[in-house]
């Protein structure tokens, strides 16, 4: 494993008086598709919206490239570190090929404005997420799974090395939220750091090369899913009784519960 | 032999195929821009006829020969009126049409809601609570005085409101309450300075209809710079804020800082409407109407909304100061009152057709 380009150390994480996590250290590997999972309420859309530099550790630090996140300008963190957030909101009218060339802003400036290489990297990220045909488009007219491949292909144009996405399948269907999940493994496959709060666990084991388990604000394992997706540690995580076994179509570890007694049969 | 001579002809369906699969790097077509540049010479033109008309039409009928004379002859009976009124009359709806234009697109942009206008920052009513207050406790009765105070007023309002709305913690729905807590606060604050003085009560019915009547005592080119130099930084914030309508977290992800922004456009809001109410007094319905149309035709790019509004803006308040001036010959109509009774309505059409566009 290299140098960890994304890391939380030591940081203390919540909203107001209220403390979800404290002292909590994670290192994001680079080249890896990290999924940080859990129940809910553990806090792992909290970790992220940290490594997001959307909340700021009211102690310890995220560091970026060793750095703290919250020393340098945001517009810099914005050409390193690109953001899909839970429920974003699409302005009413705005086209497919509009909302995704709104990625571009970290790279234009007052000075510098719309240019051909905005243009191409624009027709790019729709090349990658398969939505060439919807670029005129208006957003609201799209399905929720075109909606979520517009959202992404705007961030991917936004042209990071690193890519946080905030339970992109939440709303979706199971085709779409696998077809979702597909276009991330490809994205990392290409080459990109991923980091993605999934709530579906199956999912996780199957998509992931890292996984964070989290409960109550800490984490509890980390690891490749092979390992540490094991029948122990998803008991300590959710509290659930299950069996585990090899995915028939991917090999990864898939989770069954296990039936409970006094469940109705 | 004939596999040699057909290889072309599959070759050519292929090739194109290939050609029309490979176009990503071939721009997108997604730009309206020829249709919004033609817009804006409309819009431009519009603003040259209105200007024209304005200076041409008021409460004494002349002849365009007239009128040329009071432009170019200071010894000439329409000098008074044409280049001391009229002019300068023309020259303040402008400003405040296209800040009050202006302040309501940045208005709705920062707040991301369609219903919003600059007196959610409570600058209507600070100004007004700041006119009552220049005529009760300090007597203050000299139309400049009044226009600093309110302009002051108008200020105060909107950072006890940005204050109140948490300041840097402050999010569209908070600066919303805040904006009508402040505003219900300085409305009981005004009707009770008027009860008790009567004074103050005949210099805010003076000040509070709207009107571009006093245009000449109005220090035009002070007003015209602080306009001017609040238009420039709202322009600018046009590409944050087209980062910001997807949403706080999405704009944070695209390197904006939505407290530095807001504050941006606070204090870009407070200067535009401040001046403008502070002059003409509260013109309701520009701010929270002309976005509304302006986006319609542009569609929801900042970039074309913002100057857009401020034209349209420019362009509404001088053809309804025009229309209160000959509608009721030889009196006058204020131009508040006319934008009401014209934006009024229209505004109850569009909340009507429920097509109030989401930002």
């Amino acid at each position: 494993m290299t140098a960890s380009p994304l890391a939380a150390r030591e940081a203390t994480l919540g909203y107001g008086r209220t403390v979800i996590s404290a002292d909590l250290t994670v290192d994001i590997p680079e080249g890896e598709f990290t999924v940080i999972m859990g129940p809910n309420a553990c806090g792992k859309s909290t970790l992220l919206k940290a490594l997001a530099r959307m909340l700021k550790p009211s102690t310890g630090t995220v560091l970026l490239d060793g750095r703290d996140i919250h020393s340098q300008p945001t517009r810099a963190v914005a050409r390193r570190l690109g953001l899909l957030p839970q429920s974003p909101t699409a302005p009413d009218g705005i086209t497919v090929a509009d909302l995704v060339a709104r990625g571009r802003y970290p790279h234009q400036g007052i000075l510098k404005q719309w240019s051909a290489d905005d243009e191409r990297v624009v027709a790019e990220a729709m090349e990658a997420t398969d939505i060439r045909d919807l670029a005129s488009r208006g957003v609201d007219e799209l399905s929720g799974g075109q909606r979520q491949r517009v959202w992404i292909a705007m961030v991917l144009a936004q042209q990071t090395p690193l890519l946080l996405l905030d339970e992109p399948t939440t709303y979706l269907d199971i085709t779409h939220q696998i077809e979702v999940l597909d276009l991330c493994a490809k994205l990392h496959r290409e080459g990109r750091t991923l980091v993605a709060v999934l709530h579906d666990l199956n999912q996780a084991a199957r998509y992931a090369t890292h996984l964070i388990a989290m409960r109550e604000g800490a984490v509890v394992a980390e690891g490749p899913p092979a390992d540490i997706v094991t029948a122990e540690n998803v008991e300590r995580v959710f509290d659930l009784p299950c069996r585990i076994i090899d995915d028939p179509e991917s090999g990864t570890p898939l989770v069954i519960p296990k039936a409970l007694a006094s469940a109705p049969r | 032999m004939s596999t040699a001579h057909r290889a072309p002809d599959l070759a050519q369906p292929l090739a194109a195929g290939r050609a029309s699969v490979g176009a990503a790097s071939e721009p997108v077509p997604r730009r309206r821009t020829g249709r919004r540049v033609t817009g804006l010479l409309v819009l431009v033109a519009a603003i040259a006829v209105l200007t024209v008309l304005s200076v041409a039409l008021g409460a004494r009928a002349m002849d365009l020969g007239e009128v040329w004379a009071g432009l170019t002859d200071p010894a000439s009976n329409a000098y008074p009126v044409v280049t001391e009124l009229r002019l300068p009359r023309t020259a303040l709806g402008l400003a405040a049409g296209a800040a009050l234009g202006l302040a309501g697109a940045l208005m709705q942009a920062m707040t991301r809601n369609p219903l919003a206008d600059p007196g959610l920052l409570g600058v209507n009513t600070g100004a007004a609570a700041a006119v009552v207050t220049a005529a009760y406790f300090l007597g203050f009765s000299s139309f400049t005085q009044t226009i600093m105070f309110a302009f002051l007023g108008a200020a105060v309002a909107s950072v006890a409101t940005y204050l109140i709305a948490g300041a840097a913690t402050a999010t569209p729905a908070r600066l919303a309450l805040a904006g009508a807590a402040v505003t219900a606060a300085g409305y009981a604050y005004v009707s009770a300075i008027q009860l008790m003085d009567a004074a103050s009560l005949e210099t805010m019915r003076f000040w509070s209809v709207g009107s571009l009547v006093n245009a000449h005592t109005v220090p035009i080119v002070p007003v015209a710079t602080l306009i001017g130099f609040a238009s420039v930084v709202g322009i600018l914030l046009a590409r944050p804020l087209n980062a910001l309508a997807l949403g706080d977290a999405t704009a944070t992800g695209l390197g904006v800082d939505p407290r530095v922004l807001r504050v941006a456009g606070i204090a870009a809001i407070t200067v535009l409407a401040g001046t403008a109410t502070a002059v003409c007094g509260p013109i309701v319905f520009v701010g929270l109407v002309v976005p509304h149309v302006v986006r319609a035709f542009t569609g929801p790019d900042q970039n074309w909304v913002l100057p857009y509004s401020m034209l349209t803006g420019a362009a509404f308040l001088l053809l309804t100061d025009v229309i209160g001036r000959v509608a009721a010959r030889p009196a006058e109509v204020q131009v508040g009152i006319v934008c009401a009774v014209v934006g009024g309505p229209f505004f109850i059409y569009l909340v009507s057709r429920r097509k109030v566009a989401r930002l």
